[in-house]
């Protein structure tokens, strides 16, 4: 067994750690909002049919990170689409696109016999495989995501809040939601390799809910949220590393059990 | 009382224009043919029964809903300070009321506390949102409202929530804030009787307008006696040789006059 300082100095263990730290991040301020927001069912039907893009992307033969950031993008626009619908359920159409797309992406992909893939690693990550051009594409993403957070973070808010006051204070809440699902869009595509469409949801939820009690603020909770899923992708990385697991259900099962000795820990302080 | 005689404050500025809107929501024909105007430093009541479309007319106002019919003018570069019925604040979201307030405009701190305290809520500033009680989250949605400097507040229910004596002091609150501002105010509420006290025109409405008018005059107005019933006009009355007490006890308006 390698040591621990041969093994930080690695390639594969160091892009795994700058990729599963760049999620978790982002996943501090944008899994707060989708915790505010009520939308973790979003995010899940997003990373679901995220499958679907990487299906499209095998037949098509075309380049699978555009191919899965294109189809969740769609998906995003779709679902915000439906959304707006009042004779539609929101809740139907997420149940019903979340697992048919899922399916319907495991289907393609067991079919197309011409390209042996992994379908595990999609389904739960694979962020030991991650190479270079994984690490550009997850970087530049969460570049991205992060600054637009960073710079419409108030409009966010005041739409979170109530979005009638927002709207008749000149917010474009239609607007603010759209880009908030496509942000979410774009963070489930690139972190498919990191933790797998299954679980992504989870990374974005958990670290927010463990931070919840400890926050007077929202940006005190998203920075906080952030430190949280930083510590989990960590030892959840040395963890799997060591104890020879899967490594994104490790650094999920690590958030968890941060959550849980966290509310623990505040409902001890308060008796 | 039908006719166009609608009361014109002495600025006569107009902020405000409703023509004609009708909206059917649900195969329900909520409003039917509404007419209101809205001028600088008015205060214009808006009454009615559960259900009459009140609250449908204010978010036709503001532009929240569409109405199916009908045309509604904003004078140019129109500032509304929006009061919602209600607030609903997530649980899982940590904010203070200052830092809520502040949402609403970028605006100081002084000017935050300088609202705060004329309502008369300053200790609520560091508080947590989820944690303030019901008629203080009236005031600080009131706040948050003349905040945003308005020419035009729009109040659903202000009072809602608020005790009596809180109720009383509000209504005359909101007069003052009129007369400083000279802003226009139109306000749903059910609590007639306070209603009638400090108010310039009040309008009565069941889907349709059924009567407006100056508040002595609605109160005898047959379409007003119709629809909220003799003793409330007379209750009224009553209430007018009383509304400068102030009640501690806390409960319904109409069994404490009775």
């Amino acid at each position: 067994m390698i040591t621990i300082t041969e093994l930080v100095t690695t390639d594969f263990f160091l892009f795994a750690l700058v990729a599963g730290l760049s999620l978790a991040l982002i996943a501090g301020p944008l899994g707060s909002l989708i915790v505010w927001r009520r939308m973790s069912y979003f995010g899940d039907t997003l990373a679901h049919s995220a499958l679907l893009g990487i299906a499209v992307g095998l037949i098509t033969n075309s380049n699978p990170q555009m191919a899965i950031i294109i189809s969740c993008l769609l998906v995003g626009v779709l679902l915000v689409y439906l959304d707006k619908n009042p004779k539609i359920s929101t809740d139907t159409v997420l149940g019903i696109l979340a697992h048919s797309t899922l399916a319907i992406g495991v289907v393609i992909l067991a079919l197309t016999e011409s390209v042996r893939i992994n379908l595990e690693a999609y389904l739960f990550g694979a962020l030991l495989t991650i190479n270079v051009i994984d690490l550009i594409w997850v970087i530049a993403i969460m570049l991205i995501v992060i600054s637009t957070l960073y710079y419409f973070w108030n409009d966010f808010l005041s739409v979170t809040v109530h979005a009638e006051l927002a709207k008749t204070e000149g917010i474009n809440v239609e607007r603010m939601h759209l880009f908030l699902v496509l942000l979410i869009a774009l963070t489930i595509a690139v972190s498919m390799k990191i933790v797998g469409v299954l679980l992504i949801t989870s990374l974005l939820i958990i670290p927010p809910a463990a931070a919840r009690k400890f926050a007077q603020s929202p940006e005190k909770m998203a920075i906080l949220a952030s430190l949280i899923g930083s510590a989990a992708v960590v030892l959840g990385l040395l963890l799997a590393f060591y104890v020879d697991a899967p490594v994104g259900p490790t650094i999920v099962v690590v958030a968890t059990i941060f959550f849980l000795v966290l509310s623990v820990f505040t409902r001890a302080q308060k008796e | 009382m039908e006719a166009s005689s609608a009361i014109r404050t002495n600025s006569g500025k107009l902020l405000l224009s409703a023509k004609g809107i009708s909206k059917t929501l649900a195969d329900r024909h909520i409003l039917q043919n509404i007419d209101l105007e809205i001028q600088e430093g008015q205060i214009i009541s808006l009454i009615g029964p559960n259900g009459a479309g009140k609250t449908t007319l204010v978010r036709v106002l503001l532009g929240l809903l569409t109405a199916d019919l009908g045309n509604i003018y904003h004078r140019p570069k129109l500032r509304i300070g929006y009061m919602p019925q209600r607030l609903m604040i997530e649980s899982t979201l940590p904010i203070t009321v200052r830092r809520f307030l502040r949402l609403a405009t970028p605006s100081f701190n002084d000017r935050i506390d300088a609202t705060l305290q004329q309502l008369e809520i300053s200790q609520l500033a560091e508080q947590q949102l989820i944690s303030v009680s019901g008629g203080e989250l009236q005031r600080v949605l009131l706040a948050r409202a003349l905040l945003r400097n308005p020419h035009l507040l729009i109040l659903d229910e202000p009072a809602q929530g608020v005790d009596i004596a809180g109720q009383a002091k509000l209504y005359a609150l909101i007069g003052k804030i009129r007369n400083q501002n000279g802003c226009g105010v139109l306000m749903i509420s059910h609590d007639l009787h306070l209603v009638m006290s400090s108010t310039d025109e009040v309008v009565c409405l069941n889907h349709h307008v059924c009567c407006h008018g100056k508040p002595d005059q609605v109160s005898t107005d047959p379409a007003f006696l119709e629809l909220f019933g003799a003793h409330v006009s007379t209750n009224l009355a009553v209430y007018t040789h009383h509304h400068n007490h102030e009640h501690d006890i806390t409960g319904e308006v109409k069994t404490s006059e009775s």
